[in-house]
């Protein structure tokens, strides 16, 4: 079954700006998903008219079969939002917060309680509950608006830029926190700029540039697009002349060498051809995020034919 | 009405009436403060050199206007201010994801502006006391009087809070409208006393007819036919609400 199945989904915001265009996007029960791109691309539009902050101009959204437009009640209470923008009560406490949700979602104050009990504690904000959330930390103020969502324990999860500004730890036991809810059935679509964390959480993705669906594939299939990954390799010693046969390489300064490695080569060649040359690696990490390079590449060649395509069609109108 | 609607509208409700419970010092101490100037001033001072009024004391004659001068301005500033600053917040963003009915909403945030005018409206009925003697002809025609304007005014906060872009926007028609035509609807004076053209002008007033309508409840005495009063308050109370859903709906001002 699906979570998620958006069909034909089009939005034109008034003044004209088109930022969806007919996007078509399946999200299978069960998934984390990610859905990427740019600034502007469209990805928010999206969210906003799966959660109905946004009204579409056509298409259709269909979640877990039940239609938004046809049967909105079953559709929403399927949903929890974890928007990418503080839009609490800054002035209530945590628990008045949660326990609110809850009650718009129909669930009795009871065990709206015993549910906020259990999401504050699991997301180490229990300590916190009497206060208001004007005083919590951004970290803190994203966990809160994570156990928000789950409070009508929903079936699909959809977090908008989640770990947007937090540090790398409490980012890290978030990542651990939804690793966990995914593991218990929950469907997960994520929006994300931090493309290392939807790499690691991620098994399916789609890319979206102007209001399209540029790539919709596997994290393993889109990976493995990629032919070569770049290394830096951090060198012990001062290192001026360095050969390394079969490999494009860099001299970046006399400690750092940065090596081309492509698909079907082996790392262990390198690190052969650097021992045999007395030279000792003290660490080595990718250059940049494997994602990251598939992201810039994607979207810049989806730029490119959109490009072609109006000079060609401005070609053609010329005669 | 399914449970779960009902759970909806009563969570909707007590957090619209812990809002305006929480900050108390700005939401039920001024009226009350204000209307025992008026009854100083006015009902005390300058009431006692006018004599009576429609067959009572000047203090009993104003007191039903002050309580109702007091429910219109509470109902409408309790909505408009909750709903500008829920949609100011993003938090009405929490309503509209969850899947509650669209009256939910417009209720919920009503009943808070209904349940203000009620306290604020015992409020300054109790301080009223302590200067009058209060005599009530019919506690019926006073409690639905009360109900039907506080429901009134609270929508049109809504309506207001709905197209407000700012927070000038909502203080704009308390201001420049609803003061004015309180002070113009009948609440220190008689409209007997006005020529004959000022008081056909006034009757244009709707507020005269929410006015005399309570009056009469306390009093037996009105400038106007009190069932057409009634009547009045239920059409602007089914346009109003009316037209409040229409734009709920619609997502004016809420949904992009």
């Amino acid at each position: 079954m699906n979570a998620l199945n958006i069909k034909g989904l089009t939005k034109v915001y008034k003044g004209g700006t088109r930022a969806l265009n007919g996007i078509n996007l399946e999200v299978k029960q069960g998934d984390f998903f990610a859905l990427l791109g740019p600034n502007g691309a469209g990805k928010s539009t999206t969210i906003g008219i799966i959660s109905s902050l946004v009204n579409k101009t056509s298409g259709s959204a269909d979640i877990f079969e039940y239609s938004l437009d046809a049967q909105p009640v079953e559709a929403k209470s399927c949903i929890g939002l974890v928007p990418q923008e503080f839009n609490f009560n800054q002035f209530e406490t945590l628990t008045q917060i949660v326990v609110n949700q809850a009650g718009y979602y129909g669930v009795p104050r009871n065990v709206a309680k015993e549910r906020a009990e259990k999401y504050l504690k699991q997301l180490d904000l229990w300590e916190k509950r009497n206060q208001p959330a004007r005083n919590l930390s951004g970290g803190m103020k994203r966990r809160l608006m994570i156990a928000r969502a789950l409070m009508h324990e929903p079936r699909m999860l959809i977090l908008d830029e989640p770990t947007a500004g937090v540090d790398i730890e409490i980012r890290r036991s978030m990542w651990t926190f939804l690793k966990e809810i995914n593991e218990q059935g929950i469907t997960i679509i994520l929006t994300t700029h931090y493309l290392e964390e939807a790499e690691m959480l991620c098994r399916n993705i789609a890319i979206i540039d102007k209001g399209v669906i540029v790539q919709n594939t596997s994290m393993k299939s889109l990976l493995a697009t990629l032919n070569i990954e770049t290394f830096i390799f951090d060198l012990a010693g001062e290192h001026q002349n360095i050969a390394l046969s079969g490999f494009e390489y860099r001299l970046l300064d006399v400690h750092t060498l940065e090596v081309d490695v492509a698909k079907e080569e082996s790392l262990n060649n390198v690190f052969e051809q650097l021992s045999s040359q007395q030279i000792q690696v003290l660490s080595m990490r990718n250059k940049s995020n494997r994602l990251e390079e598939l992201f810039v590449r994607l979207v810049e060649s989806g730029r490119a034919e959109l490009a072609n395509s109006e000079q060609k069609k401005k070609e053609l109108a010329n005669g | 009405m399914g449970n779960r609607t009902m759970i909806a509208l009563q969570t909707l409700w007590i957090k619209e009436c812990t809002r305006f419970l929480r900050i108390w010092i700005q939401t039920l101490v001024p009226p009350a403060i204000t209307m025992s100037l008026y009854f100083v001033i006015f009902g005390n001072l300058i009431g006692s050199r006018i004599g009576q009024m429609g067959g009572f004391s000047y203090m009993e004659f104003i007191v039903p206007g002050l309580i109702m001068m007091a429910v219109i301005t509470n109902s409408y500033s309790n909505v408009s201010s909750s709903f500008y600053s829920a949609k100011f917040q993003h938090n009405i963003e929490e309503l509209l994801v969850a899947p509650i009915p669209n009256w939910v909403i417009i209720a919920g945030f009503v009943g808070g502006g209904v349940a203000r005018a009620i306290l604020i409206g015992i409020i300054v009925t109790c301080v009223s006391m302590l200067f009058v003697d209060i005599s009530l002809h019919s506690i019926p025609i006073i409690i639905i009087t009360l109900l039907l304007t506080s429901i009134l005014f609270a929508t049109a906060g809504l309506i207001n809070a709905i197209f407000a872009k700012s927070f000038d926007d909502i203080s704009v028609v308390p201001t420049f409208v609803l003061t004015p035509l309180t002070y113009l609807g009948g609440v220190f004076y008689s409209l007997t006393l006005l020529p004959e053209f000022w008081q056909w002008v006034s009757k244009i007033n709707p507020i005269v007819y929410m006015v005399n309508g309570f009056r009469y409840g306390f009093l037996g005495v009105s400038d106007v036919d009190y069932m057409y009063s009634l009547g009045l308050l239920v059409v602007f109370n089914v346009v109003l609400l009316g037209f409040a859903y229409s734009l709920i709906n619609r997502g004016v001002g809420i949904r992009s």
